[in-house]
């Protein structure tokens, strides 16, 4: 092989260099798996299981969107005895209040962005500027 | 034959940092929008429209302008444009680019634009702008690159381009008519609730169009050693005056509508364009300076081009003829048009429009990139002419 | 997408309830159409022709469904200023509309907003008129339209006109801010978010959204207070005094027909065949 000096170094680094998100999480953090807060009152129930929701909640919220702002069903849904008006901060928020201890600790990890906050309020932001009525 | 765009005198790479440095300009002064909001224009609740809309609506003439010789060329065999069809296909490229590059500047939420395929909508106008503009582009660089390839090679274009070629024209007419409806469709703004104005942007279009072509014919004789030919630039500057004539006559046909009717709603928008609009006490004139502008250029120019001696002898005139009539049309629609469309609003209302520096920058940004395009396109086309000549 | 609704439905047991304040929507709606798709077309469909026939461009069509429409009474706005201000106050509180200061006005954002009545009235002549009318504080708002320009012109149905109701919707997830509305609409209804609206919120609702930057809002007839049994936030504010009456067009037992059947109203720009759904009585 000619070059052998440069070549296999250059290799090397490369093979290094692409590897670089595989075992720099192995030595940091990041790979650590997130623990979602519950609900701080101790909610035990959502509206659907909490496999399902896991794996589909953002097809449940697209779906619960276009529900009630295109097709207007707004119907109010009750699931064993509770009931849930179909919404991120009507339904969702309600039970969920800390966002940044359970949203985000999945987004996070998973470098999710969701748009759903440009809009939508966290009880925390909401308590920021207060409504009396 | 992108290589020739790899080669070139020193002026030719001047001429393209010099581009380049606003387009550097454009792009930071988008990121700032971008980060913060349309807000930092100066368009308002009012004026909900500015620069980039009345820059897209004016840019759509310059593009469709090309089919003035690719119409005569290929329609009716007109041998003269043989040299020059590459170059209005070839601006009208550029002119599409810096169209979409408008639209994408004016959006507030630029990452849903393909919200406009995803969820088609057929009785919105918008929704047909984007098809023939994205449809007149590629027809234009798939005709411009064949025939050129053709032309490289020596050999007479395949013939099922000529299908896309014909095809082109009614795209090129269509672009701006669709344009025009934007506009002309809308209840309760009255200046542009006129059927006269697909016809109105169609003559702006085949005057202004042409008349940059004229221009970079003219550019090109001294730095690129590219003649047209002067039976070419007699005809196209003829097509010029007989569409900048056709223009101003519909631009008269407005007032007499407005004016004899004295319908106040047909009034308003001209008197703000070209008198100042008094409302509770205060004269709002902005625009004034600039529509006048615009006729003494428009019929100045004309009266120059008109003259035989200063069209046919005098490269100097015949170039500053044509400048004078881009810009007069650039005023007109570039300026006016857009921009008094919301004057005064539906609760009658006036609201004046000043961009902001920031959204000069993006404009000036775009129009350097459109440039930059036309410039390397232009290259290709000239670099591939002279090797078959030399 | 389909499918799993259905798992959804089957999973949760999900059963649907009208809600605590069905009574109020049905009083609202009459018979409940709001809630139910089917609603009572039949029964409307028995109603005259008047449009057919008439020469005038904006003649009304024969009703069809539920069309929620609204009276605003300026006579007892005039007697009472601060129906109107507490109406605007309401919907601002309810919807998180941010206040810009002064020097941020044209950036501004309004639902339901105070004007002068040669504003919102400008095909009426205020030449000789009642001296009234000349200060009367008029109110504008979105009209709904039964025939609405600015969905016409929206590229991506983010505006629409809801089928179950006539409220003429925003989706704010799918408005790509291309303000092609607010040049479309007639009635100045429609605002843009120039900017992050969230620093000008005074007071949040926690049971609304705020809006993003780049997208375009106006009123939406409370369409969310509506499906809990609730009038919109502007009429309960004027509750019991008259001024502003809600409720179904096509109904003719509603009470907004009552008011219409007995008082002389009019529209905002009748003659733009747009149909508002909004009437005022001076």
């Amino acid at each position: 092989m000619y070059n052998k000096g440069t070549i296999i170094p250059g290799l090397i680094l490369f093979v290094l260099f692409v590897t670089f998100p595989v075992w720099f999480n192995g030595f940091t953090t990041a790979g650590d798996l997130p623990k979602p807060e519950l609900p701080p009152g101790g909610e035990k129930q959502c509206v659907m299981p909490a496999e399902y929701m896991r794996a589909n909640h953002m097809q449940l919220l697209n779906e619960w969107r276009d529900n009630v702002l295109r097709d207007g069903n707004r119907e109010i849904l009750e699931i064993d005895g509770k009931k849930y008006s179909k919404g991120l901060q009507t339904a969702c928020m309600q039970c969920h209040s800390r966002k940044e201890k359970f949203c985000d600790s999945c987004h996070t990890y998973a470098a999710v962005k969701p748009y759903c906050w440009d809009c939508h309020l966290t009880p925390k932001e909401t308590a920021s500027k207060e409504a009396i009525h | 034959m992108i290589e020739k765009t790899l080669k070139g005198k020193p002026a030719y790479w001047i001429w393209l940092a010099f581009l380049g440095m606003f387009m550097a300009i454009g792009a930071a002064c988008y990121v700032r929008q971008y980060n913060f909001g349309l807000g930092m224009t100066g368009m308002s609740r009012d004026v909900s429209w500015g620069l980039y809309i009345s820059q897209f609506t004016f840019l759509v003439g310059v593009a469709a302008g090309g089919v003035m010789l690719v119409l005569p060329y290929y329609i009716h065999n007109y041998k003269e444009f043989g040299r020059i069809t590459i170059l209005g296909e070839f601006l009208a490229i550029g002119a599409i680019v810096m169209c979409l590059l408008f639209i994408m500047a004016d959006l507030g939420q630029p990452m849903r634009a393909l919200n406009v395929i995803l969820h088609p909508t057929p009785n919105s106008m918008l929704f047909y702008d984007a098809i023939v503009l994205n449809g007149y582009l590629f027809l234009n660089v798939l005709c411009g690159w064949v025939i050129l390839t053709a032309e490289k090679k020596q050999v007479k274009p395949p013939k099922w381009i000529y299908f896309f070629v014909y095809l082109s024209i009614p795209f090129a007419i269509s672009i701006h008519t669709v344009t025009a409806m934007l506009y002309c469709g809308l209840p309760g703004r009255h200046f542009w609730l006129s059927a006269i104005i697909a016809p109105r942007f169609l003559a702006s279009a085949f005057a202004a169009g042409p008349a940059l072509i004229v221009i970079a014919c003219l550019v090109l004789k001294r730095v690129a050693g590219f003649d047209a030919g002067r039976k070419a630039m007699d005809k196209l500057v003829t097509i010029i005056i007989y569409a900048a004539l056709l223009n101003m006559f519909f631009v008269g046909l407005e007032f007499f509508v407005g004016y004899y009717s004295n319908i106040p709603g047909h009034k308003h928008a001209l008197e703000y364009l070209f008198f100042g609009l008094e409302h509770h006490g205060h004269m709002y004139n902005n625009l004034v300076p600039f529509m006048w502008a615009f006729v003494i250029l428009a019929f100045g120019s004309i009266a120059l081009l008109a003259t035989p001696a200063a069209r046919k002898k005098n490269d100097f005139l015949l170039g500053l003829g044509c400048t004078g009539l881009f810009l007069a049309f650039w005023l007109d629609k570039g300026i006016g048009f857009v921009l008094a469309g919301f004057v005064p609003t539906p609760l009658h209302e006036i609201t004046e429009y000043i961009p902001t520096a920031n959204e000069l920058g993006i404009t000036i940004g775009v129009w350097a990139t459109g440039f930059m395009v036309v410039t390397l396109l232009y290259k290709t086309a000239i670099g591939v002419e002279h090797e078959i000549e030399g | 997408m389909d499918k799993q609704r259905r798992k959804f439905l089957k999973i949760a047991g999900a059963s649907v309830v009208a809600g605590i304040g069905a009574p109020a929507v049905i009083r609202l709606t009459s018979n409940s159409a709001l809630a139910s798709e089917h609603g009572t077309a039949a029964e409307h469909e028995e109603a005259p022709a008047a449009g057919h026939g008439q020469a005038s461009g904006h003649a009304e069509e024969a009703p069809q469904g539920v069309r929620l429409g609204m009276v605003i009474d300026l006579r007892r706005m005039n007697e009472n200023p601060e129906l109107l201000d507490g109406a605007v106050a309401a919907c601002i509180a309810a919807h998180n509309i941010p206040e810009f200061p002064a020097e941020k006005i044209k950036q501004e954002v309004k639902w339901i907003w105070k004007a002068p009545f040669e504003s919102v009235f400008t095909d009426h002549s205020v030449h000789h008129a009642a001296g009234k009318i000349k200060n009367f504080p008029a109110v504008a708002l979105c009209n709904h339209c039964d025939d609405p320009p600015c969905v016409r012109a929206c590229p991506t149905q983010a505006t629409f006109r809801n089928k179950l109701n006539g409220i003429v919707a925003m989706d704010f997830h799918r408005c790509i801010g291309c303000r092609f509305c607010m040049a479309a609409c007639p009635y100045g209804a429609r605002s843009f978010n120039w900017q992050d609206p969230r620093p000008y919120v005074k007071k949040y609702n926690k049971d609304f959204p705020t809006r993003m930057r780049g997208v375009v809002e106006k009123c939406n007839f409370c369409g969310e207070r509506l499906a809990l049994g609730l009038e919109p936030a502007c009429v309960e504010s004027c509750k019991g005094t008259g001024a502003m009456t809600f409720g179904d067009l096509n109904d003719p037992n509603s009470e907004v027909r009552k008011v219409l059947d007995k008082e002389f109203t009019i529209q905002r720009k009748p003659t733009l065949g747009t149909k508002p759904s909004v009437f005022y009585i001076v």
